[in-house]
């Protein structure tokens, strides 16, 4: 029994993992104003990358740069169709999303099915590993959930307890007030889904070397949509995006779990939707103007020196 | 700041101004909406560029280019509408426009500074509360706070006193004399002549551009300076035929409307208006008026006292209804809210109407009878349009709003609701669009006409309130009404009892 | 020291739109064409099969226009919730609730009755189904101020979770072999084929319809009128009295049905069953979008981007047949497509002049 709980929460963290470093990045990109829908193909465009160069060189480090500097670099088509060229953000995520799973499908033509020859070794914190229970779960993984635990808390201070954080936020909150006291806001949006497209990146990095140690197209089946819908459930709050994630990954691994239960693994599935929905309804019945943590000028486009 | 002169477009803002202020000194820049005190305000603050003229800091030249250089300069603006993050705290909203603070953790140190200065000003600010929490004064003294912060010795406030109310505004003052005290200079922007003359040293007044008064408080009454601000020469244009007038069309009493902020807009207004009557709502923009005709035209909500048109009370009925009774309505904001600039202009001619036969039926728009309409619109309002085909953004601004007025009036309606129907226009279409609206009284239509433009009010209305904070300063007959009267009473300075009202 | 200055354009040459459109297309292609090049793959090649593939043959033709009909019906139906300025990003969900709903009424009424009743009555379902799902976010954005991107794309989620609970669960065929299919749908409840191809010709007449419906509904009526003030200048609508909440509620009614109708088509027409959510609805909600947008909003262009789309679909199959390539490298094609219609849409609204400042 012991046993079975330890494996479910572990898988739980090795599930959420990948959903926790997108949301962090989406989270980001959205708090600087710019809605990105193209996560599913910046994730796709890092797994890819990053399987790639992990089993053409060996060398894991570099496929995890690889993948996160994909991420970035097919953000930045985002960030200056959205933020130079005033387009339709919406639309532009969509395109964005076709084209990194379209290029991820070309490239990864030649590797799909092939297992990894490289294996990411799960890291034991000394010490820390060794606690019942807690020791197994969470500190017996492979890197990728180490670095998004470092993240989180770091984009979480980052965001609420400095001051590069507070411009961040202004961006996305009234960019006309934050631009009259002389703070760059086209650059710092830039910067933002550059940093959103690179932990994107990295999310797909995470599924290709470590999750699933191979290529098949379509990998990422969705979780880039799931991560949009999580930062809406995490209300913008990096703190909230580790409950998030961790709660649809915990969602992922007991579907099956609670099937012969008799609880439809879907019905399940379908809750983090319904809330998330709830929570804004509640918001949004509670106060017109007090829009329940969204970045107020989120995907509204801006132009400098407009009156 | 010496000579200097801005303009825009075909218009000057700012004609050879001087302007000067010495330290611990409160200076009141008056003048009403479109004097070019904001302009010449924007231009110290680096906004703007001056086209010609030079601004001095303690004797030196110096220049300024964008808002950094103001406030590397020691100069600090409050603007009108603050720029404030709603959703943030107190403090996070200082360390945005605080430089100094430190990278991390940077609300913890600024949270002392800001209690240093409360204590040191006297008044207190709260860093940790979200900015929508606070009152509009409490919002004012964060972005005063803030100016502060940045090492302003000069203080530049834009209509402060628009967003207060009258304890907030003691507080304000206290303020600004500790402030006075302490060596700064301040400039206080506003149209109240009230206050003006019960905080500042001196009174520079604008008009039209120009300079056309620097003195000291002391030595200045009131009259006079109501007399500079409103000028003497407004032509007295008494071309109006006497015209019989009919019963009430609109009735308003008592009635109360809140504004966007939450503030009281419109206090307990009560007036009426009868067929062939044009009747003026006189004073500087910003006093309510705005919320009064939306209330009227039933795009507002109000808070309480009633609407009345031909003895049916309308108060909030929706926007449809009350046009459906034959209220029409020229918007202040003719762009945003008159017309689709995107659509052409027969699609505009018909806004409003367009659900109504003839031009629909059913489902359907008859757009032949539309094309007509738009044709026959366009050539009697005399509309410059290479064609009814054309989009509406590109017609000027003069011939848009000529077209707005025409549909408005073409169905003879009952009341006519215009909002400074000839701002921003050439001297032809002011004319003209006057012209229309005598035309309208005589035809036995009622008209409401907001005006900011004296010269209007004099030559149009038959009877006019003065607006003054949300409330009627008094209801007069212009021509028994002199110039310094209404420029008390656009000031906030005098109160007539009923007199003319019916 | 050289700088850009961007200025909004004033007027144009009425030629000029399909100027930048036709130039947009042929910079796209030459992107993807490089692409492929630096893919290892011969871009000549490969843009001569994806388009030989789909307009080539009689049965690329016949493929192609099996693909159209979901993203004609979808796209007009998108079209107006975008002169609306509603970003309906729901169609994904709308087709699906409407396929399930057809798919009830096939499983119920499909054996009893005969097919001139069941057809209809699945394509009514199909509408209600469709309407159903995008009337939610319409009363959500005008009463409580919530972004209908957000709520369209939660309902998508709930909506395939749904499907796939359904198809897994309660109605599991019992003569599927254990896949998760409902049964198959009688004849009665199946939609007549163009010979010789899979074509639903019921579905292709209905999606020609509601273009034409929409046309004249956008163009000619009050409502269409009301839909344009409000998408351009909300705040005149406001000034106009137009009633929003019944606005929008109608154009979700309508984008919804309409991809609740193509849903039907899709489970009577092309799989008489109901199954996996994505293969039912196969991303058509999300190209839909771009078909719409491509149309530039009009519903009669609505038929060639369709179209033009459906050919790119097709072209993937057939890619991965001949040059064993994934069928998603058809997505790269949409991908640059869009982006450089995006650019040539800002190209089109502002003049860029060089200027020299010393």
């Amino acid at each position: 029994m012991e046993a079975i709980i330890i494996s479910v929460l572990s898988r739980t963290i090795v599930a959420g993992t990948p959903l926790l470093l997108g949301t962090l990045g989406e989270i980001i990109a959205e708090r600087s104003g710019i809605l990105n829908l193209g996560v599913e193909g910046m994730m796709s465009l890092g797994a890819v990358g990053a399987f790639i160069i992990a089993q053409t060189t060996g060398n894991l480090y570099l496929a995890v740069i690889t993948g996160v500097c994909i991420g970035g670099a097919a953000a930045l088509i985002h960030a200056f169709v959205s933020i130079s060229l005033h387009a339709n953000q919406v639309v532009s995520g969509l395109a964005l999303t076709m084209l990194g799973l379209g290029i991820s499908g070309l490239w990864g033509k030649a590797y799909i099915g092939i297992p990894l020859s490289v294996k990411i070794r799960h890291i034991a914190i000394p010490l820390l590993s060794r606690i019942p229970w807690i020791g197994k779960i969470f500190f017996q993984q492979n890197i990728f959930f180490y670095l998004a635990v470092l993240l989180g808390i770091g984009a979480w201070f980052f965001l609420y307890k400095t001051k590069g954080g507070i411009y961040l936020r202004s961006c996305g909150e009234y960019p006309k007030a934050a631009e009259a006291q002389g703070i760059n806001v086209i650059f710092i949006r830039y910067l933002s889904v550059i940093i959103g497209g690179a932990f994107a990146g990295m999310a797909g990095a995470n599924l290709s070397i470590a999750y699933s140690k191979s290529w098949i197209e379509g990998m990422t089946a969705g979780r880039g949509w799931i991560v949009i819908a999580l930062t809406i459930f995490a209300l913008w709050n990096p703190g909230r995006a580790f409950f998030g994630a961790f709660l649809f990954g915990g969602i992922f691994v007991l579907q099956y779990l609670l099937q012969p239960l008799g609880i439809s693994p879907n019905f399940l599935s379908m809750l983090p939707y319904i809330v998330t929905l709830l929570v804004l309804l509640l918001g949004g019945m509670r106060g017109g103007t007090r829009k329940m943590n969204a970045p107020s000028a989120l995907s509204e486009p801006y132009r400098r020196g407009e009156r | 700041m010496r000579g200097i002169s801005k303009h825009f477009g075909s218009v000057e803002a700012n004609k050879n101004v001087n302007l000067t202020i010495k330290s611990g000194e409160i200076v009141g820049l008056l003048g009403e909406n479109g004097a070019g005190k904001t302009t010449l305000m924007n231009i110290l603050y680096g906004l703007y560029q001056p086209d010609s003229g030079e601004i001095l800091i303690d004797g030196s030249p110096v220049s300024i280019r964008s808002p950094r250089d103001s406030m590397e300069l020691g100069i600090g603006m409050v603007h009108q509408h603050f720029m404030l993050i709603q959703n943030h705290t107190v403090a996070e909203n200082m360390v945005l426009g605080y430089k100094e603070s430190p990278a991390v953790f940077p609300q913890k140190s600024i949270k002392k500074t800001i209690k240093d200065f409360a204590k040191k000003y006297g008044f207190a600010v709260d860093p940790e509360n979200m900015v929508w929490q606070l009152s509009a004064g409490q919002q004012q003294r964060v972005e005063i706070v803030k100016t502060l912060l940045l090492g302003a010795d000069l203080l530049i406030l834009d209509e402060p006193t628009s967003v207060l109310t009258p304890p907030e505004v003691r507080e304000l003052f206290s303020i600004l004399n500790s402030l006075k005290k302490e060596g700064h200079g301040i400039i206080l922007i506003s149209h109240k002549l009230e206050e003006i003359m019960e905080i500042c040293d001196r009174a520079v007044v604008l008009r039209k551009g120009i300079m056309e008064g620097d003195t000291p408080i002391s030595s200045v009454t009131k009259e006079e300076l109501a007399k500079m601000m409103v000028g003497r020469e407004v032509i007295f244009n008494f071309t109006r035929k006497e015209v019989k007038q009919g019963r009430k069309i609109l009735e308003v009493e008592d009635l109360y409307v809140t504004g966007d902020r939450g503030e009281t807009a419109v206090s307990g207004v009560s007036f009426s208006v009868r067929e062939g009557e044009i009747f003026g709502i006189a004073g500087v923009s910003g006093n309510g008026q705005k919320e009064l005709a939306e209330a009227i035209t039933g795009l507002r909500k109000c808070e309480s006292g009633k609407v009345i048109i031909e003895e049916e009370i309308v108060t909030n009925t929706n926007a449809r209804k009350i046009h459906d009774r034959g209220i029409t309505h020229v918007p202040e904001e003719r762009i945003k809210f008159g017309i689709v600039p995107n659509l052409f202009l027969y699609d505009n001619a018909v806004l409003k109407q367009h659900h109504r036969t003839p031009f629909s039926n059913f489902l359907f728009l008859d757009y032949p009878v539309i094309h007509e309409y738009a044709k026959d619109l366009v050539l009697d309002y005399q509309v410059s349009t290479p064609s009814i085909f054309s989009q509406m953004k590109a017609l000027s601004g003069g011939n848009i709003q000529k077209l707005i007025l025409g549909r408005e009036i073409s169905g003879k309606p009952k009341l006519l609701v215009a909002a400074h129907p000839t701002y921003g226009l050439d001297v032809g279409a002011t004319e003209y669009i006057r012209n229309q609206l005598l035309k309208l009284r005589e035809e036995g239509s009622a008209v409401f006409l907001i005006s900011e433009d004296l010269e209007e009010i004099y030559e149009l209305c038959d009877r006019t309130a003065v607006m003054f904070s949300g409330a009627f300063m008094g209801i007069v007959k212009p021509e028994k009404t002199g110039i310094e009267e209404m420029g008390l009473m656009m000031a906030g300075s005098l109160h007539k009892t009923a007199e003319a009202d019916q | 020291m050289i700088s850009l200055a961007v200025s909004e354009r004033e007027e144009m040459n009425k030629w000029f739109p399909l100027l930048v459109l036709i130039l947009s297309l042929i910079a796209g292609f030459i992107v993807v064409g490089l692409i492929f090049v630096i893919s290892g793959v011969n871009p000549f090649f490969a843009l001569y099969k994806i388009f030989a593939g789909s307009f080539g043959s009689f049965y690329g033709i016949k493929e192609t226009i099996t693909k159209a009909i979901p993203l004609i019906l979808i796209g007009a139906g998108l079209v107006l919730a975008f002169k609306g300025k509603f970003w309906n990003i729901g169609a994904e969900g709308q087709l699906l609730l409407g396929a399930t709903c057809a798919t009830w009424v096939a499983l119920k009424l499909g054996p009893v009755l005969p097919g001139y009743i069941v057809i209809p009555l699945m394509f009514i379902a199909g509408f209600i189904g469709g309407a159903a799902a995008g009337i939610p976010p319409a009363i959500f954005k005008v009463k409580f101020g919530i972004n209908e991107v957000i709520s369209t794309l939660m309902i998508n989620y709930i909506i395939g979770e749904l499907v796939q609970l359904l198809v897994v669960g309660p109605w599991k065929g019992e003569t599927q072999y254990g896949f998760p299919y409902t049964d198959e749908f009688t004849e009665s409840a199946s939609l007549t084929l163009l010979p010789g191809s899979r074509i639903h010709i019921a579905t292709l007449i209905l999606g020609i319809a509601v273009i034409v419906v929409l046309y004249f509904l956008i163009n000619r009526t009050k409502f269409g009128y009301e839909v344009r003030v409000i998408g351009e200048n909300p705040e005149a609508g406001r000034y106009a009295g137009i009633n929003f909440l019944k606005t929008t509620v109608i154009i979700m009614i309508i984008s919804g049905g309409a991809a609740g109708l193509a849903g039907t088509g899709e489970v009577a027409g092309i799989h008489q069953h109901l199954s996996y959510p994505y293969t039912i609805s196969a991303g058509y909600g999300f190209t839909a979008i771009i078909v719409a947008w491509l149309s530039k909003l009009n519903p009669v262009f609505v038929i060639f981007s369709g179209l033009f789309f459906a050919g790119i679909l097709v072209g993937g199959d057939a890619i991965q047949l001949s040059l064993n390539l994934p069928a998603a490298t058809v997505e790269v094609f949409n991908g640059i497509l869009l982006f450089f219609l995006i650019m040539g849409d800002f190209f089109l609204k502002n003049r860029i002049r060089v200027r020299r400042r010393s």
